[in-house]
């Protein structure tokens, strides 16, 4: 390893040198959203993209998602491939219509003669108070409806390699990114999303999940900001002797079942953690993928850590009361074991 | 139409209070936050968008409104919220998450709504339209008295659900005012580059309705365009929309470089403060004397000091009431 490739990068970076390669060598990507040219995104995202590549290509956009997250579709079926940014998740309310009855399903409606390939980059997550409009996950709104792939980092190193990946891929890709992993210091970062990252371009493979710590006794699957809250709680469970294997699902669409199945398979438990709303979601999905498969290698009830089905409260004592962490994987470690 | 002396009284008294409110939120906001700035820390987490420079539009409009009268605002709220009769001690808790908050602490500073007064506001641009609209056509159908306004910002104007309650407002001939707060920015990006047209008055002929633009964030002026625009919405003659030309004075949030604002753009900004304009006005047209304005500015401190004190002394939300009032009691 040379020394430059030892180099750490936040998240933020991470996407903004992914974009920044690929553009260099494919002249039909480019960026459009609100305030990704010079103010480079409010998460970082695009930061020295305007500089380097202009305004044709580095896009500032009216606030009018509808219009341009349509128009993405357009320009991606016509022979672009356009990264657009939908600032807040929770924004996809004003414009979704664009998003899952258009750039989700135009593949299909044209029996796989059309390509898609487009990028929906948006902003997940809350904790710092920034009230139930701005603080969603939304991961299982988004992942429940067929036609987009879904993805979601929870370091940088993967965060430039899905990115390659979803700039490359000839369907709609979204990419949730966590606000508190982005490396914003203002947002009081989670440090262990800031990774080595090599410079030279590389993609990840999209639908495959990782084992990101071994164990034998129980399987903690999350995503994003999940999995730093798993690797905590994992370490803490250690502590009490207890092994815990922690599975970084990385894409939610497609889900690498096989993965969360191999894990589950070994340790015999399951403590699925999301940031997003716990009913309808990936919790019970994930759960789904394994007692569907073969509820014979399950030990113990499985349990979920999520957000309970309230909207996100603003008053930061009843926010953190809501967010999963790792007292409480641990605490749900402990039912499990009391159960 | 000019406001009366009354009015102008009320006009600063309310543009004072909303200015030293902001002032303090944002001495408070800090609090914790330095040296290295971060959002989640202090008495007051979360984004904060304060309204400097403003005050003008909110009290021009709000001159004219009733308790009855219903105002959606925006994400930039308090100064509308203030103009409105917003209870401020309850304001004040709810941006520190009290349990004393309108909303127990639950909305926060993006998400103030006041049932006594008939104010709600939105964090999702332009979101406060259709509300407005539906509460004007709920007036209309109930045979109730009062008219609903809606806030926005110059930036909402190109949200495809802006040109949807506007066309629906006028098709049923509501009673709804429009007011577009153009201070040229939707965050980094200028209104030049994000709007076909220069002005949004402009826009009004789209739908058939009469649209007015006032420059020079003259809160007289305002004054007499809004009590045009509601007298025809109480007078059962439809709707209208007018465009403010304004400012924001700081940041689009708290902790905003505001480095993409061409340099030199704000110089002079703070000489063009509508308070002190508004203020030497009053004492020109002997519309108030030192004294007079001296005790409504002592008045307005007071009062923006009460309240923070009572939301700094207010007790925080129980953890698991964030369980609770999702549904309907
Ligand atoms: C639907 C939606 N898109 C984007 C945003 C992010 N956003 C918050 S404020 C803002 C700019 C709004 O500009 P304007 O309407 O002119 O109001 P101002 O902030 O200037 O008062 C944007 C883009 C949002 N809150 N909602």
């Amino acid at each position: 390893m040379t020394k430059s490739n030892e180099r750490k990068l936040t998240i933020a970076r991470a996407m903004a040198e992914a974009t920044a390669q690929e553009m260099r060598i494919d002249p039909t990507v480019f960026v459009m959203g609100e305030d990704i040219g010079a103010l480079g995104g409010v998460y970082g995202n695009t930061r020295g993209l305007l500089d380097e590549f202009g305004a044709e290509r580095i896009r500032d956009t009216p606030i009018s998602e509808t219009a341009f997250i349509g128009a993405a579709v357009g320009a991606a079926q016509d022979g672009m491939r356009p990264v657009v940014e939908l600032m807040f998740v929770d924004f996809f309310g004003v414009c979704f219509d664009a998003i899952y009855n258009l750039m989700a399903k135009n593949i299909y409606f044209s029996g796989g003669n059309l390509k898609v390939p487009m990028v929906l980059m948006t902003s997940t997550g809350g904790g710092y108070s920034d009230g139930g409009q701005h603080s969603q996950c939304l991961y299982g709104t988004f992942a429940h409806l067929p036609g987009m792939k879904v993805v979601a980092p929870s370091n940088a190193y993967d965060a430039k390699g899905l990115m390659t990946a979803a700039m490359r891929d000839d369907s709609p890709v979204v990419y949730m990114y966590h606000k508190g992993l982005q490396g914003m210091g203002w947002l009081g970062t989670e440090a262990g999303a800031t990774v080595h990252v090599p410079e030279e371009p590389y993609t990840l493979e999209i639908g495959k999940a990782k084992v990101v710590r071994e164990g034998k006794d129980v399987s903690i699957v999350s995503v994003g900001m999940g999995v730093h809250n798993a690797l905590k709680a994992a370490k803490a469970l250690e502590a009490q002797g207890v092994s815990a294997e922690v599975v970084d699902l990385v894409s939610l669409v497609p889900l690498d079942r096989e993965t969360i199945r191999a894990s589950v398979a070994k340790t015999g438990r399951l403590i699925v953690v999301d940031e997003d709303y716990m009913s309808y979601g990936l919790s019970g999905e994930i759960i789904a993928s394994v007692t569907e498969h073969n509820i014979s290698v399950l030990k113990a009830a499985p349990k979920r850590v999520a957000f309970p089905d309230v909207p996100i409260p603003y008053a930061r004592v009843m926010e953190q009361f809501c967010l999963p962490n790792p007292d409480k994987i641990v605490a749900a470690w402990n039912d499990m074991k009391a159960a | 139409m000019a406001p009366t002396q009354k009015e102008q009284h009320w006009m600063y008294r309310n543009m004072v209070t909303s200015r030293r409110f902001e002032e303090t939120i944002a001495k408070i906001y800090f609090e914790g936050k330095s040296p290295a700035f971060n959002m989640a820390n202090g008495p007051i987490p979360g984004e904060m968008h304060l309204s400097d420079g403003q005050e003008p539009v909110a009290v021009g409009v709000c001159a004219h409104l009733t308790p009855e009268d219903v105002v959606t605002a925006t994400h930039r709220p308090h100064h509308q919220a203030i103009a409105k009769g917003v209870d401020l001690d309850k304001m004040a808790a709810e941006i520190f998450g009290k349990t004393t908050g309108l909303s127990g602490g639950r909305g926060g500073h993006m998400h103030l709504f006041d049932a006594d007064v008939n104010f709600a506001c939105s964090g999702i641009i332009a979101q406060g339209m259709g509300p407005a609209v539906g509460a004007a056509l709920s007036r209309k159908m109930q045979g109730k008295p009062g008219v609903a306004v809606a806030f926005v910002g110059e930036g909402a104007v190109n949200q495809g659900g802006w040109h949807e309650a506007m066309n629906l407002a006028a098709v049923w001939n509501l009673p709804f005012v429009c007011v577009i707060e153009d201070n040229a920015w939707g965050i980094s990006v200028a209104k030049s580059a994000a709007t076909a047209v220069p002005t949004n008055d402009v826009r009004a002929a789209a739908y058939g309705i009469p649209g007015t633009r006032v420059e020079g964030n003259d809160p007289f002026a305002i004054y007499e365009a809004a009590g045009k625009a509601i007298e025809r919405a109480r007078n059962g003659e439809g709707p209208s929309l007018i465009e403010v030309d304004t400012y924001r004075l700081a940041g689009h949030f708290m902790g905003d470089a505001e480095g993409y604002r061409p340099e030199g753009e704000k110089d002079g900004l703070s000489a063009k403060d509508p308070i002190p304009a508004m203020r030497a006005r009053l004492l020109k047209d002997g519309a108030a004397s030192e004294e007079e304005l001296a005790t409504i500015e002592a008045e307005a401190e007071a009062r923006v000091e009460a309240a923070i004190k009572f939301a700094r002394e207010s007790a925080d939300p129980a953890p698991e009431d964030a369980l609770t009032a999702v549904f309907a009691a």
